[in-house]
């Protein structure tokens, strides 16, 4: 059985071997029989075990095309009465639909949004007012990325943290008139969480960051970012909790962006997954935009939104992100979005 | 006593003490009776009869002697005494539970309690400050997630999602008359001569004629220089006329912007894709002579 399956190889591989001196597909394949249970793996020379394979390789590419084409031409055959055509599955295709979407007109959402905490800065009661800090010692990595990132966000100041307990500073950003304050943990001497807390007693929100870039590491970045404010963009902020998250990032802006500057900060939400990133756009024409990242880029993936500043023993959490160790859900039920394992109360309708 | 002295012989150098460890310099003790954690003839516990050491349990130091009366009985060996938590007081305790010992002994169990009375308060200052929590990553939830997130950031393509919001902005007009392009302004006109055909309130109508004026005013202008680049020269000395900082910033901002874009690389001098007119400017500058003269 190995004499027969290593004489076709043998055979075969002095045809193919002539075949590339002689530029075409050698005839061979159609020569030599390969015994039915004969499959490339069986060849124990690497060599021509790799030969045989890229052949077939091509071979299968070769039929593939053919496929294609022939499919092509029955479509155009039939013309109008073509069945449509198959769009793969993507997730986002089949995540079921989620309850807790918001609808743009409804109305308790409204209501809700005119009485929670960003109703002053959304009525424009309010300019935004950052402070920046990190988690103590921080290293270089994070002292950069603060520095850049106070940079991308108009009104911020960056502080640094000498030990001092959260508790107390928060009091401190309240009669100093902070309307929001970021602290960027640090592991391991990279950034790694994000605790974003609306001061006068506002929700606080804790993310896992991840690929964080500096400005140096972004290929083709553009110059510093200027001091104008920038647009903002969120997308995909869809659920109930999507919502108050992308209202909490839109109140680190300020309301009048300047367009002049022609900046744009993103955030954009995918799977769960909030990609930022700071751009300069230049319109080349009605249909056309040039977009060059400047900033800072990096992800978030939210963990925690607590309701009132940031406590973490007695806070009370509003949703907290569950993981599920083994893959238990199905594959294309409806991931998160942002509601994942609701805690508490708010998928419940208030009685209005 | 004598055997002791055979003990020490044989733990001490000769054979094996499963207490000691031997460094390149110094030998330790891991005995936990022992005194001083060093491996001696005056520090073994088990070469020395008559001993004596301090341990803490729980926050409290206690006085642990031991004696050749109770040597033949191993469970009661250590007589432990409980000292009190003020120092000098502890101190006393100490002397008068060992008051007829040998100085080495006393004065080490002194010492050992001073340290232990330094680490405890030391303990309890830590405490009361934030204490950092380490919280353990599960290997295959970080891996899941990094994956998920590369994935995710593919299916978001970002760059064309940015752009398409940017121009859905630019349709909606919210960057008013920042922008002009010629195309759009025809088509903002077309809109609202629909509108206009529609409605027919003469307050509209006075609107849209002044917006038609202006439009078409600017359309003029436009048209004369027809590439995209100077376009947006021009476009920038007239609206930033005031803010000559900004104006110069944004021209070499551009500039770059149209010669290092990095999607595609421009190649020689900048492309112009439809004919267009260069215009330059001279500024008429007194010649010197004459203000020398008045």
């Amino acid at each position: 059985m190995a004499a027969g399956g290593q004489g076709p190889g043998v055979g075969n591989m002095a045809a193919a071997g002539a075949g590339p001196e002689r530029g075409a597909e050698p005839p061979a394949p159609e020569r030599v029989l390969f015994p039915p249970t004969f499959s490339v793996s069986e060849i124990k020379n690497k060599q021509r075990r790799h030969f045989m394979f890229v052949r077939w390789k091509q071979q299968q590419r070769k039929e593939k095309l053919a496929l294609r084409k022939k499919r092509r031409k029955e479509r155009e055959a039939l013309g109008d009465k073509a069945p449509p055509k198959a769009v793969p599955k993507t997730i986002e295709n089949q995540r079921v639909y989620d309850e807790t979407t918001v609808d743009p007109n409804d109305e308790e959402v409204a209501f809700d949004e005119a009485t929670d905490e960003f109703a002053p800065y959304f009525n424009r009661q309010t300019v935004p007012k950052i402070l920046i800090t990190t988690s103590d010692r921080p290293r270089g990595r994070t002292v950069r990325f603060c520095e850049q990132l106070s940079t991308v966000i108009p009104n911020s100041h960056v502080y640094y943290r000498r030990g001092l307990a959260l508790k107390r500073i928060i009091p401190q950003c309240i009669a100093r008139d902070f309307t929001d304050l970021i602290v960027i943990n640090e592991d391991r001497k990279i950034p790694n969480g994000l605790v974003l807390s609306h001061l006068p007693d506002g929700p606080t929100a804790h993310f896992k960051m991840s690929s964080v870039r500096l400005r140096k590491e972004i290929k083709r970045k553009g110059k510093q970012p200027t001091e104008h404010v920038p647009e903002v963009i969120l997308n995909n902020f869809t659920t109930r909790l999507g919502h108050s998250v992308g209202r909490m990032f839109a109140s680190l802006f300020p309301h009048d962006p300047q367009f002049i500057g022609r900046q744009v900060a993103t955030f954009h939400n995918q799977r769960d997954y909030i990609f930022f990133r700071f751009h300069r756009y230049i319109f080349k024409s009605e249909k056309k935009v040039g977009i060059q990242e400047l900033g800072p880029r990096f992800t978030l993936k939210l963990r925690s939104l607590q309701k009132g500043t940031f406590d973490s023993k007695f806070g009370e959490y509003e949703w907290v992100h569950k993981v599920c160790l083994s893959n238990t859900r199905p594959a294309w039920e409806g991931i998160i979005n942002l509601t994942l394992n609701v805690t508490t109360n708010l998928s419940l309708k208030k009685a209005v | 006593m004598h055997s002791d002295d055979v003990v020490w012989d044989m733990l001490g150098n000769k054979q094996f003490c499963s207490y000691k460890i031997r460094t390149k310099t110094q030998s330790f003790c891991r005995n936990e009776y022992n005194l001083t954690g060093l491996c001696n003839r005056s520090s073994c516990p088990l070469a020395n009869s008559q001993y004596a050491t301090v341990r803490e349990e729980k926050g409290r130091c206690y006085l642990y002697m031991k004696t050749i009366e109770r040597a033949p009985f191993p469970s009661r060996l250590w007589e432990r005494v409980l000292l009190s938590k003020n120092y000098e007081k502890a101190l006393e305790e100490i002397d008068e539970n060992l008051i007829y010992w040998p100085r080495f002994i006393r004065h080490k169990c002194k010492q050992r309690f001073t340290k232990i009375t330094q680490y405890l308060i030391r303990i309890r200052k830590l405490t009361l400050k934030r204490q950092r929590k380490i919280v353990p990553l599960s290997r295959k939830v970080e891996r899941r997630e990094k994956r998920r997130e590369e994935k995710a950031l593919v299916a978001a393509q970002l760059d064309n999602a940015i752009e398409k919001e940017l121009l859905e902005r630019l349709k909606q007009d919210t960057y008013g008359d920042i922008y002009n392009f010629p195309i759009h302004a025809f088509d903002k006109a077309l809109q609202q001569q629909d509108a206009e055909s529609e409605s027919e309130s003469d307050v509209e109508k006075e609107e849209e004629g002044n917006e038609e004026v202006t439009e078409r005013d600017e359309r003029e202008f436009v048209e004369a220089d027809d590439s995209d680049i100077s376009d947006f020269e021009d476009m920038d000395k007239l609206e930033t006329s005031s803010e000559e900082e900004q104006e110069d910033e944004e021209e070499t901002e551009k500039k770059a912007h149209s010669k290092s874009k990095g999607k595609t690389p421009l190649k020689g001098p900048t492309r112009r894709k439809r004919p267009y007119l260069e215009i330059e400017y001279e500024k008429e500058t007194e010649p010197a002579a004459k203000t020398k003269a008045s």
